[in-house]
């Protein structure tokens, strides 16, 4: 056997660069998942919690929640629903045994999931402070834009779970079913407190009331629990979906 | 770089659910060669192709490829690899997709040369989705040369294009070849294996059935074939010393003979009504067909022991 000397090593950064740009550039160059993304969460907080908002507290309490369901929306579907169609289409296959490090295709992904973060949360902020007249002292508003974003992260890792191991053409609808019932069962929608309380402990379970609890904490209208309750369940559900992530994508014979 | 060997696989077998895809398969890549694997559907062509890319573990056998195992990221920076997929994200640009997959590799090809080798000029610009069919393949091929490879696997690269698109992929596959790139193919048009490479490997049922160079695929079939216009009907032919069959295509008269000389004299002497003469070789498709057939026999025969 002849051995050909170790070939060279590709500069991982440009890796990440390009992979990250030309990510973001694909999504934002596909209407059907930009604006639903952005108006949902938006028009939602409009009349939930601007236009029809009971209380004067209102509309900052659904600042953080509807933040959350603004932020875990991108990640669950541009994994979720992304990866599986690329896996449907071959493409992902193709990437697969080219040269690409696995953790470029993640990134770049992750950086669309920030970029929408950021564009939803600038919408909502905006919103909320000219029309809901939300105030917060300016180092609480950036806090709540960190946590978010931050936040989204488990999501991704959920997302990107689900993409590996679904079907593409199931894969929006049972991504739906998740993101839906999770959003309405954390409180998202409606304030938490409002449930019976078998319904609260239930919430408990679910990822997304961990992180709407965070955001809350940070404008004080949290559950009063221990903030690193939230974080551990948070970082729970971050490792056990990654593991699973890399169980499905290391598995070999998935043709 | 000729004459080295680069990739040896050894008693390959694979196996799905009921189905033996692969039986113990050996075989060896030598540098800067193309070589062909030709079958029919289900004869295991991708498995084998799957199995070289590491996306299929075997059940037993060996494969290695510059030393390395299927998988291997060190592996993949020497390979590329066009792949049968049905689509790619839309949205971006053919200069994009080429200028992302060229950042994989640490010496990748100019992207001027890319472009030209996949005749992908004035239409860097386009997007994926606004591609036909053909011009798809020639992308997807580009991304497979854009790293320079040492060796590349190609799996029916001329699915959807047409004749002159077809022809200057091969001139592409003929050049990268003389830069001493090593090919491995597989394609359903035997006038491409034909064409392109130095040795074929014939896949049945798992098995490799047949294993050299076109020509002596070519030889294994010895007959030639002799065709003419005639107003004598096809079987008056049929007894004539050497044919094995007489067949009528339109005007023309079809005669499959193995001294085919002989036959000729023997026409001649029958009848002086002949005209549009001509002797070719067998294709490599007769072969093909013979050899098939002869393999399936084979297995009727086994089977009735």
């Amino acid at each position: 056997m002849n051995s050909i000397a170790q070939p060279l090593k590709p500069n991982l950064l440009k890796i990440y660069l390009l992979e990250s740009k030309m990510e973001v550039l694909k999504v934002l160059r596909s209407p059907g998942f930009t604006l639903p993304s952005l108006l949902f969460p938006v028009m939602f907080y409009l009349f939930f919690g601007v236009i029809f908002t009971m209380s004067s507290s209102m509309p900052t309490y659904l600042l953080a929640t509807y933040g959350t369901f603004g932020v875990i929306g991108p990640a669950l579907f541009s994994f979720g629903v992304g990866v599986a169609i690329e896996r449907g289409q071959g493409w992902f296959d193709l990437k697969e045994v080219s040269p690409m490090p696995a953790s470029a295709y993640v990134l770049g992904r992750v950086c669309t999931t920030v970029v929408f973060s950021i564009a939803i949360i600038v919408l909502l902020f905006t919103l909320g402070a000219a029309v809901g007249d939300v105030r917060l002292p300016r180092l609480d508003w950036l806090l709540l834009a960190v946590v978010l974003i931050l936040g989204s992260v488990p999501f991704c890792a959920i997302g990107l779970a689900l993409g590996l191991f679904l079907k593409s053409n199931s894969a929006p609808a049972v991504v739906n079913l998740i993101y839906l019932p999770m959003a309405f069962l954390s409180g998202l929608w409606v304030p938490i407190s409002f449930f019976p309380e078998m319904m609260q402990s239930v919430a408990n379970f679910l990822p997304a009331y961990h992180l709407a609890q965070l955001g809350l904490k940070v404008v004080g209208m949290d559950q009063s629990q221990n903030v690193w309750i939230h974080i551990g369940v948070l970082t729970g559900y971050l490792i056990v979906f990654t593991g699973l992530a890399m169980k499905a994508y290391y598995r070999k014979d998935k043709a | 770089m000729s004459g080295l060997t680069i990739a040896k696989i050894q008693n390959l077998s694979k196996s799905f659910v009921k189905l033996k895809a692969l039986n113990s398969i050996s075989m060896q890549l030598q540098a800067g060669k193309v070589i062909s694997v030709l079958g029919p559907n289900g004869a295991g062509k991708t498995t084998l192709i799957n199995l070289m890319l590491g996306r299929l573990a075997p059940d037993q056998g060996e494969i290695d490829i510059f030393g390395y195992q299927p998988g291997d990221i060190n592996l993949k920076r020497l390979c590329g690899a066009m792949l049968q997929i049905s689509n790619l994200p839309e949205t971006l640009t053919i200069r994009e997709h080429i200028e992302l997959f060229q950042s994989y590799y640490a010496e990748p090809m100019s992207y001027q040369k890319v472009i030209s080798l996949a005749g992908l000029e004035n239409i860097e610009n386009r997007k994926s989705k606004d591609l036909s069919g053909g011009q798809k393949q020639r992308l997807l091929f580009a991304l497979s040369i854009c790293g320079n490879p040492k060796l590349l696997f190609l799996d029916e690269p001329s699915v959807g294009m047409d004749v002159s698109a077809r022809k200057s992929l091969w001139l592409a596959i003929e050049s990268l070849k003389k830069e001493g790139t090593s090919i491995v193919l597989t394609t359903h048009y035997l006038e491409e294996a034909d064409q392109l490479s130095d040795e074929i490997i014939m896949l049945n049922q798992g098995r490799i059935i047949h294993q050299g160079t076109p020509e002596s695929i070519k030889a294994k079939t010895q007959h030639k074939k002799i065709r003419f216009t005639s107003n004598l009907e096809p079987h008056q032919f049929a007894a004539l010393v050497g044919v094995i069959k007489v067949e009528k295509a339109k005007d023309l008269i079809e005669v499959q003979s193995n001294t085919p000389e002989k036959t000729l004299r023997e026409i001649f002497s029958i009848t002086s009504d002949i005209a549009n003469l001509s002797v070719s070789g067998a294709l490599l498709e007769d072969a093909f067909i013979a050899l098939n057939e002869s393999h399936q026999q084979q297995e009727k025969t086994i089977q009735n022991i």
